[in-house]
C-alpha cells in the first residue's frame, strides 16, 4: 500500500541539514573518525476508558537530537533537547569528551560493517489516516461506544478500552546516508470483565494486534472490531462457567495470536547476537544460540522456517533504514529448523565478520545512545498448508490456545512458562468448550523440535507488541511477529490454581 | 561531559507561572520536570557504554468545570520554550473541550490544604547531577575491576544516578517543589568460563555509601560457593528470601494494591460478594508492611505529583500531601492505595501510593547468613527475575532464580543448584513466612527501572514453589 502521509512539517521546518552540518563538521575538528546525527520528534497520545468513562487521556510530545561518534576507537555519546545548530556542536563536543573519557576503560577498538551510502532519502510507513489529525473527542466516542456494546451485554462487569498511539518522526545521516523518516503505530484494546457470585473473576481481551497502521485500523481497515467485540461476552461467559484444567502433556493447536509472543520471547531475543555474544549478560541476559551453534543448533523441527525483516508492510519495526543508515531488509534466522542467522547492528556485523548489518540499530529517543533491537521476526507458513481447523482436525485430544496474556522466560531463553485469553479443549478433532487455569511450559528447543506442522498461509497473522524493553539505560522498542497456527505434541500444561496452592 | 552547557533552558518556576497566567478556561495545573541522569556500563572488567543527558518536561493539566462536572485534558512536551507555553496550555484547554467528563473529579487542593507539608525551595534552581558523581565510586570500581581479574572473575554491571526536580503548581495557589535523586548500582560477577554468576545491588542517593570492595569480596564469595555445583528437582522447598528478592515480590503485591480495581471485584484484593479484603490476616507472623516519604535513606515524595489520571491516580490529587501509611500492620490488610475519588468510593482513608516500601517485624534481627545458620535443609535464593502476574484471582506471579540459587545443609551453604522457573503469590507466601530477620535496605533487582527505594529483612518462607528447572546458568 501506498502511503498518504506526508512527513509532519512541523518537524521538517526545523533547520534539520544545518544542525547536523554543525555536529558532524565539529566533532570531525575533534578528531571523531565516525559521526552520526539524530533529530526526533516522537508524539504519543494514551486514552483509556473505565467502563465508559474517560479515565486517562495523555499528550506526549519529545523532541531533541543525539550526537554519536567514535573517537580513537571508543563509543561517545550525547544528547541535546533543544533544535539549535549551538546546542548540536555542543553535543558533539560533549560525545567526544565522553569517548575520550572512556576510552582509558576501553579494551574493544570500535570498528563499523560497510554500508552502501544511500543518499539523500525519504520513508514514510504505510497508513492512511494519521491518527494524530483525529479529535480526541472521536476517539473517546468510538472507544466508550466499544464499551457500552460490552457493558449491555449479560454478565459483563466491567470495561477497560483503550487506544495508544505514536508518531515518529526522525531525521539521520552520517554523510553518506541522509534518511527523513516517519512512521505511525496504534494500539487499541478492551478488556472484559466479568465477576461471579462467589468472587472467582475472568477477563477476555480482544486479539486484534497493535499495528503499524493509521487511524482506519479502528473503523475497518485491517480489523473487524465489530465482529470482534460482538464476540466477547459469549467466550467470557463460557470460560468463567468453564472447568479447570487437568494438568499434564497435551497436544497443542497454537493460534498466532498467541504463539508471536511465544516467538518473540523464545526465538526474537535468542536470535540477537549482542545477546549471543554476552553484552547484556548482567541484564537482559544471555542467549543458549551461542555464535559457536551457528549452522549448527537444530532450533525446531525441519518444517521450522523464521526470518527477520524490517520490511513486512505494517510491521511495528518495519522502517526505511536504521538509526546507522542500514536498508531495511529480509533474511533467514533459521532454515530448515536449523539456526542460520542472528540480528546484527554495524559492529557487532564487523565484530563477527558476517558481512553487512542487517539493520538492527534503533534507539527509543533521542536522549538514548542507539543499541541492537530487535527486527520484525517471523514464523513463515507453509506453502499450500493446512487451515486452523485442519490442524484441529488432526488433534485427539489436545487443547487449542487463542490470544497472549502472561509471558516469562529465563536469561539465556531457555525455559519459558505462557498462558493465554482463552484455551479451547479438543477431544477427537473437534473443539469441545473452553478450560480454565492453563499455562504452558517448556524448554525453547524441546518446544520447536516437537512442531509437527505449520498451518498455510491463511492463517498468518501478524501480532506484536509496542513495550520490548532492552538496555540500561531502559529503552523500550515495537515489534510486530507473524506466524500461523501450528501444532505441537506433547507440551506441559500446568493448572495455575494448583500452581499457587500450597 | 565537562562542557558547560551552551543555553541554559528556561527557569522550570517561569515555565510553571508562564503557563498558570496564560489559561484561559477554567483550572489549570502545571508540572514542570527538570531531569538530569548519568551512568557506567561495564562488561568483563571493561567499561563498555556511559553517558549523560538532561530532560526538560513541561505537563499541562486544563481543567474545564460546568454543572457539577470536569473535563480534563493534559499535554506533555519535551524541552519546552518560554515562547511556547501559551501555545501549549492551549492545546491542553482545547483537549479538554473534547474530553468528557472525568470520573475523579475532586475540588483541587489549595494551600489550606497543606497543613505542615514541605513546600520545597521554589525559588531554588532545579538540582543537576554530573558524571562527577560517580568520581570517587569509579576510581573504586576500577580498583575491583583489578581484584576480579587477578581472580579469574569477570565484572559486569551497571551505575545510574538521576535527579528530577519538580515544580508543581496550580490555579489554586499551590506551589510546590521536590527533588528526587535516585542512583543503583548492579553489580554481576562470573567465573572466566560463563558457567558461574553471583549478583549484588545497592539503591543510593548519591554513591558516597558504595562500598564497593565489600560487595566485589562478597561476589567472590558466592562463586566460591559455586564450586561445587548440585542437581535439584522441582518442588516445593523451605527457602530462605534475601532482601532484594523479598522486595521484588512485595512491590508487585503493592502495585496491585489499587482500591478501584479491588471495589471491582478484580484482584486478590477484593472480598468475594463486594468491598475489600481490608481487615483480613494475611501473614501468620505480625508483620508490617508501610511506606513512609519521610523514611530515611529512602526520601520520596511528599505530595502527589500526578502527570495524568489512571486507575490508580488522579490529576485532581496533584499536591495531596502524603503520610505514612500502613498497608498491612501486624500481619492484617490495612489500607490499598487511593486516590480522594476511590476513598468515597471505598469510605476508606485517602491513601495514595508513595514511593518507598518497607518490611518488617517487630523485634527481628539478624542477616541472611544468620537465617542460613539456623536452617538445616532449605535453599537461599539470590535473586529474582523476569517476575510476571500468571492469574490476577490470586495474584500467582512466575519468574526465575538467578545468579545463585544455594543449598544449605546443617546451617552451611554447601554448593549451587540449579536455576528454577518458580509460580507463587506473594499474598499467599506471606502467611508461610515462618521467620524474619532484620530489615535492611534493599535494591529490587526486577523493578529497578521503576522503584529503587525499599527496605526488606531476609525471610524464612515454608513450600516455595520451584515449578520447573531451568537450564539457564
Amino acid at each position: 500500500m501506498q502511503t498518504t502521509g506526508r512527513i509532519d512539517p512541523e518537524f521538517t521546518a526545523y533547520p534539520l541539514r544545518g544542525l547536523a552540518d554543525a555536529a558532524l563538521q565539529r566533532a570531525a575538528q575533534l578528531g571523531a573518525s565516525h559521526a552520526d546525527f539524530r533529530a526526533e520528534r516522537i508524539r504519543g497520545q494514551q486514552i483509556g476508558l473505565s467502563d465508559g468513562n474517560l479515565e486517562t487521556q495523555f499528550d506526549s510530545d519529545d523532541l531533541g537530537l543525539a550526537v554519536r561518534v567514535v573517537v580513537d576507537g571508543t563509543w561517545g555519546f550525547a544528547s541535546a533537547v533543544d533544535l539549535t545548530a549551538e546546542a548540536a556542536a555542543h553535543a558533539a563536543a560533549e560525545a567526544v569528551d565522553v569517548a575520550r573519557v572512556a576510552s582509558a576503560m576501553n579494551t574493544e577498538p570500535i570498528e563499523l560493517a560497510d554500508e552502501p551510502a544511500h543518499g539523500e532519502v525519504t520513508w514514510v510507513s504505510a497508513y492512511e489516516i494519521d491518527p494524530f489529525e483525529v479529535g480526541v473527542a472521536d476517539k473517546i466516542a468510538l472507544l466508550a461506544n466499544w464499551s457500552g456494546t460490552l457493558l449491555r451485554a449479560d454478565g459483563v462487569d466491567h470495561v477497560d478500552a483503550s487506544l495508544y498511539q505514536v508518531k515518529e518522526c526522525k531525521f539521520y545521516t552520517d554523510g553518506a546516508t541522509t534518511a527523513l523518516q516517519q512512521r505511525v503505530r496504534v494500539h487499541p484494546s478492551v478488556t472484559a470483565v466479568s465477576v461471579g457470585a462467589d468472587g472467582r473473576f475472568e477477563t477476555m481481551r480482544t486479539l486484534a494486534p497493535p499495528a503499524g497502521r493509521g487511524y482506519e485500523y479502528l473503523t475497518g481497515t485491517g480489523w473487524d472490531f465489530g465482529a470482534e467485540l460482538a464476540e466477547i461476552p459469549d467466550l467470557l461467559a463460557a470460560k468463567l462457567g468453564a472447568p479447570s484444567v487437568q494438568a499434564g502433556r497435551y497436544d497443542l493447536v497454537i493460534d498466532p495470536s498467541n504463539l508471536f509472543l511465544t516467538i518473540h520471547e523464545s526465538i526474537g531475543h535468542a536470535t540477537e547476537l549482542d545477546r549471543a555474544l554476552g553484552y547484556e549478560a548482567a541484564y537482559a541476559g544471555t542467549s543458549f544460540a551461542t555464535f559457536d551453534k551457528l549452522g549448527k543448533l537444530q532450533y525446531g523441527s525441519p518444517i521450522m522456517h523464521v526470518t527477520g525483516d524490517r520490511t513486512a508492510e505494517h510491521g511495528l519495526a518495519t522502517i526505511g533504514y536504521d538509526d546507522e543508515g542500514v536498508l531495511g531488509q529480509s533474511w533467514d534466522l533459521i532454515a530448515g529448523g536449523v539456526l542460520t542467522g542472528y540480528q546484527l547492528d554495524r559492529r557487532i556485523a564487523r565484530l563477527t565478520g558476517l558481512g553487512r548489518s542487517n539493520g538492527c540499530a534503533f534507539a527509543d529517543s533521542p536522549g538514548h545512545m542507539p543499541i541492537q533491537r530487535m527486527a520484525n521476526v517471523s514464523l513463515q507458513p507453509a506453502a499450500g498448508g493446512p487451515s486452523t481447523e485442519q490442524l484441529i482436525a488432526g488433534v485427539t485430544d489436545g487443547i487449542y490456545i487463542v490470544g497472549d496474556k502472561s509471558w516469562s522466560i529465563d536469561m539465556q531463553r531457555y525455559n519459558f512458562q505462557f498462558t493465554g485469553q482463552r484455551f479451547f479443549r479438543i477431544k477427537n478433532g473437534q473443539l469441545s468448550g473452553q478450560l480454565r487455569d492453563v499455562a504452558y511450559q517448556a524448554t525453547t528447543t524441546d518446544f520447536w523440535n516437537s512442531m509437527e506442522a505449520v498451518g498455510g498461509p491463511q492463517t498468518y497473522v501478524l501480532g506484536g507488541a509496542f513495550n520490548c524493553g532492552k538496555g540500561q539505560p531502559g529503552q523500550v522498542a515495537p515489534v510486530s511477529h507473524g506466524c500461523p497456527a501450528v501444532f505441537m505434541r506433547g507440551i506441559r500444561i500446568l493448572n495455575t490454581v494448583e500452581e499457587a496452592g500450597a | 561531559m565537562s562542557a558547560q552547557s551552551p543555553e541554559l533552558g528556561p527557569a522550570p518556576q517561569e515555565l510553571v507561572e508562564r503557563a498558570l497566567a496564560a489559561a484561559q478556561s477554567g483550572e489549570c495545573i502545571a508540572i514542570a520536570d527538570e531531569g538530569s541522569s548519568a551512568n557506567l556500563r561495564w562488561a568483563g572488567n571493561s567499561l563498555t557504554t556511559n553517558g549523560v543527558s538532561r530532560s526538560r518536561q513541561l505537563t499541562i493539566i486544563a481543567i474545564s468545570r460546568r454543572d457539577g462536572e470536569a473535563r480534563v485534558g493534559v499535554v506533555s512536551r519535551a524541552g519546552v520554550h518560554a515562547g511556547q507555553v501559551p501555545d501549549l496550555v492551549a492545546e491542553a484547554e482545547h483537549a479538554a473541550t473534547e474530553a468528557t467528563p472525568a470520573e475523579d473529579t475532586q475540588p483541587l487542593i489549595t494551600p489550606s490544604d497543606i497543613l505542615s507539608g514541605d513546600a520545597g525551595k521554589w525559588d531554588d534552581s532545579p538540582g543537576a547531577t554530573q558524571i562527577g558523581v560517580f568520581a570517587g565510586f569509579a576510581e573504586s570500581l576500577g580498583h575491583a575491576f583489578a581484584t576480579a581479574a587477578s581472580a579469574g572473575r569477570k565484572l559486569y554491571g551497571f551505575a545510574e544516578h538521576q535527579l528530577t526536580s519538580t515544580y508543581l503548581g496550580t490555579s489554586t495557589g499551590l506551589r510546590l517543589r521536590h527533588d528526587q535523586p535516585t542512583g543503583r548500582l548492579e553489580l554481576n560477577a562470573k567465573s572466566a568460563d560463563m558457567t558461574r554468576s553471583a549478583w549484588t545491588g545497592t539503591g543510593t542517593k548519591n554513591f558516597a555509601d558504595v562500598d564497593v570492595a565489600g560487595l566485589e569480596a562478597d561476589l567472590g564469595q558466592r562463586l566460591g560457593w559455586a564450586e561445587r555445583s548440585i542437581e535439584l528437582p522441582a518442588g516445593r522447598y523451605e527457602t530462605l528470601l534475601p532482601p532484594t528478592a523479598l522486595a521484588d515480590l512485595m512491590i508487585y503485591m503493592y502495585w496491585s494494591a489499587g482500591a478501584k480495581d479491588a471495589l471491582d471485584g478484580r484482584t486478590v484484593f477484593s472480598k468475594p460478594g463486594g468491598g475489600t479484603r481490608i481487615g483480613d490476616q494475611l501473614a501468620s507472623l505480625p508483620l508490617s508492611l508501610r511506606s513512609d516519604p519521610a523514611a530515611s535513606g529512602l526520601e520520596c515524595a511528599p505530595f502527589v505529583i500526578a502527570h495524568a489520571s489512571s486507575r490508580d491516580s488522579s490529576v485532581f490529587d496533584n499536591g495531596l500531601p502524603k503520610a505514612s501509611t500502613d498497608w498491612i500492620a501486624n500481619g492484617v490488610l490495612t489500607a490499598l492505595t487511593q486516590t480522594r475519588h476511590t476513598a468515597k468510593l471505598s469510605g476508606h482513608p485517602v491513601t495514595p501510593s508513595i514511593d518507598n516500601l518497607m518490611l518488617t517485624a517487630p523485634g527481628a534481627t539478624g542477616s541472611t547468613a544468620d537465617l542460613v545458620k539456623r536452617t538445616s535443609r532449605g535453599l537461599l535464593l539470590t535473586c529474582l527475575w523476569y517476575i510476571r502476574e500468571v492469574d490476577p484471582q490470586t495474584l500467582l506471579l512466575t519468574g526465575l532464580t538467578r545468579d545463585g540459587v544455594y543449598l544449605v545443609e546443617n546451617g552451611e551453604v554447601t554448593g549451587a543448584v540449579n536455576n528454577f522457573r518458580f509460580n507463587e503469590s506473594p499474598v499467599g507466601m506471606l502467611s508461610r513466612i515462618t521467620e524474619v530477620g532484620g530489615t535492611v535496605p534493599a535494591l529490587p533487582r526486577e523493578w529497578a527501572d521503576y522503584f529503587t527505594r525499599a527496605a526488606m529483612p531476609p525471610v524464612r518462607v515454608d513450600g516455595f514453589n520451584m515449578s520447573s528447572v531451568s537450564q539457564a546458568s
